[in-house]
């Protein structure tokens, strides 16, 4: 190998082995490669000996044959093994029919792959490629046809057709832009983003069963998901929901961290934060009691519910937001307010 | 004799010898482990059984009174169905100190699981092992669970209960071999690093209908092989090694020439 690169390197690609060799040893190189030529073309089995050909057609009748038998399994299993509903009929149907349409188009394809390999013509072919330039006399003329369309046009002179051209074909493709780029968002109101569903005093409810919550049947220990009050009634309420998911627990007050600006947003140590992550956006809900840690199932990002919310692990960069809460008049919770600050991953606008 | 002695050393011997021995461990353990006894209102002396049970068993860590102490929950109050939960799991008595109790087969049979529950029970009002047909899947309605599920468990036991990891070598077990009950009594107690579901937040009616929907996915996956049912790992894993080796292979045999 490294004889042969010695000996028929260009001068480019054996820059590497020149600079390696000690100085003083000359490398003479040919003014031109000599065209090596094709290999020698080597006769399969199957062109040799009739006998291995016949039998190469024999295994390739066979291929098709396995792909009949899969098209009419195929059939018999469409017939005697319908998908009736149950989960293990249509597993069963899925699994017969898979496998015989499997037998089907790959007994095809494997048969024609197989007929190319060892039966057909494998002599190699040289086609010389033909220049690609068209005639200079050609080139001329065509040039030629277009300046007498210019000129024609006039459009040197006409100064006002030249601009109304030019408008026109610059506000064309807005027919195709502004659909598209404005039903790529839904909505282009940033401020979206920077309000949830949740008002003085909606009430917190059960998701997705929409219940009222009493204080004092939430728990240490436990986890309640949240969604506002009425949510079904707003339109759009799946995209509410989106943003306005809350978790809750109650957390011991001997372990409870609250900082001093948020001291009366918690309830008897129920505390409420928003489910959405505060990195990319996936519900955080994966909740280690003993801990006090909400993970996120997504990228690992891990707060501490018992205090603040903190990002204690993982690439999210904020706290969650934390929802103000209280009760009402009949025990129920309710929130104090909408969440102080936009909920969910950062974006450009966001402290604006 | 003489025969056998000669085959010894045949090189399927050990085998052999490795499945006679799985047959007789198996079989004498079938008929040594204790068969299910019907589950009873319990009485004074179940009572007093399960202090016995108790002193013997779980005393060593959680304290002679169930009080516990350091890191090691007090059982005060927590009640029969966390009781139930832990010893009929295998969970409890603790084999060694890992990130979680781990599930094993139970070291004790139904009855002692019983006066366990009962002493513990005796101690202070907790959660109560629930009636057949609170659990009963039948009852249920798996429609209305899977929602529940899928908002209050799925995130960390997978959709179709498979489990899942979580931090620091902790993870959501899968249910695939959870009882009705066990399933039931986990929502209550909250064992564990599980929340909590208390009846408030998951009424009985809610909590069969989750028990029916995990009934439910004991039939497999309509679509064939589910990989393990834990989502992108096993099924990114299969796609690149299997699929795409499929694919290479099919790519080098059809560019290979022919012998």
């Amino acid at each position: 190998m490294t004889e042969h690169s010695s000996e028929l390197s260009t001068p480019g690609a054996g820059a590497a082995p020149v600079a390696a060799r000690p100085a003083g040893s000359e490398v003479t190189l040919p003014e031109r490669f000599e065209n090596p030529g094709l290999a020698p073309h080597r006769d399969r089995v199957a062109d040799r000996d009739p006998a291995a050909a016949r039998g190469a057609a024999r295994r390739i009748a066979l291929l098709f044959g396995v792909s009949m038998l899969g098209s009419i399994g195929f059939v018999v299993a469409y017939v005697a093994a319908p998908s009736d509903g149950t989960v293990t009929g249509v597993r069963n149907s899925t699994l017969y029919l898979g496998i015989a349409l499997f037998l089907a188009m790959f007994g095809i394809g494997a048969a024609a792959v197989q007929w190319a390999r060892t039966l057909m013509s494998d002599r190699e072919i040289v086609e010389a490629r033909h220049p690609q330039r068209t005639s200079d006399a050609d080139r001329a003329a065509a040039i030629e046809v277009l300046r007498q369309g210019a000129a024609d046009s006039a459009i040197g002179r006409r100064g006002v057709l030249k601009g109304a051209l030019l408008s026109a074909l610059a506000l064309a493709p807005l027919t195709v832009a502004v659909p598209l780029v404005g039903e790529v968002g839904g909505t282009w109101n940033v401020n979206a983003f920077r309000h949830t569903l949740w008002k003085k005093g909606t009430r917190l409810t059960l998701d997705p069963s929409g219940r009222p919550i009493k204080a004092e049947d939430v728990v240490e220990g436990s986890i309640v998901h949240v969604i506002p009050d009425k949510l079904r009634d707003s339109e759009h309420w799946i995209e509410e929901k989106a943003k306005a998911v809350v978790l809750m627990t109650r957390i011991d007050p001997a372990v409870l961290k609250e900082a001093p600006d948020r001291a009366g947003w918690s309830y008897e140590g129920i505390v409420a934060y928003s489910k959405i992550c505060t990195h990319v956006g996936c519900p955080v809900a994966l909740y280690e009691a003993q801990t006090h840690h909400l993970l996120c199932p997504c990228h690992q990002s891990t707060f501490d519910i018992a205090d603040g919310a903190k990002v204690v692990f993982g690439p999210a960069n904020r706290a969650l937001p934390q929802l103000p809460i209280t009760v009402d008049d009949e025990g129920y919770l309710v929130a104090q307010s909408d969440f102080t600050e936009p909920i969910g991953p950062s974006y450009w606008e966001r402290l604006k | 004799m003489k025969a056998i002695a000669d085959r010894r050393h045949h090189r399927l011997a050990p085998v052999l010898l490795l499945l006679l021995a799985l047959l007789v461990t198996g079989a004498v353990y079938a008929a040594l482990s204790p068969s299910a006894t019907s589950a009873e209102a319990p009485s004074e002396s179940d009572i007093e059984a399960g202090a016995e049970l108790f002193r013997t068993n779980c005393a060593t860590c959680h304290g002679t009174e169930a009080e516990g102490r350091d890191s090691i929950p007090s059982l005060i109050g927590v009640g029969a169905a966390a009781v139930d939960f832990q010893v009929s799991t295998g969970r409890m008595p603790m084999q060694a100190t890992n990130p979680q109790a781990l599930a094993k087969p139970p070291q004790f049979d139904d009855e002692q699981i019983a006066q366990l529950a009962a002493y513990v029970a005796s101690l202070a009002p907790g959660p109560a092992i629930p009636s057949e047909s609170q659990v009963d899947p039948a009852l249920g309605d798996p429609s209305n669970g899977m929602s529940l599920f899928r908002t209050n468990c799925a995130m960390c036991h997978g959709a179709v209960g498979k489990g899942g990891a979580l931090t620091d070598g902790k993870f959501a077990p899968s249910l695939d071999q959870t009882t009705p009950t066990q399933i039931y009594e986990a929502m209550i107690t909250g064992p564990s690093n599980m929340p909590v579901f208390n009846d408030a937040n998951l009424t009985p009616e809610e909590k069969r209908d989750v028990i029916a929907f995990l009934a439910e996915q004991k039939q497999g996956s309509p679509g064939g092989t589910d990989l393990g049912g834990v989502g992108p790992v096993s099924e990114g894993l299969w796609v690149w090694v299997v699929g795409m080796g499929l694919l290479i292979g099919c790519a080098v045999w059809i560019g290979a020439k022919a012998s």
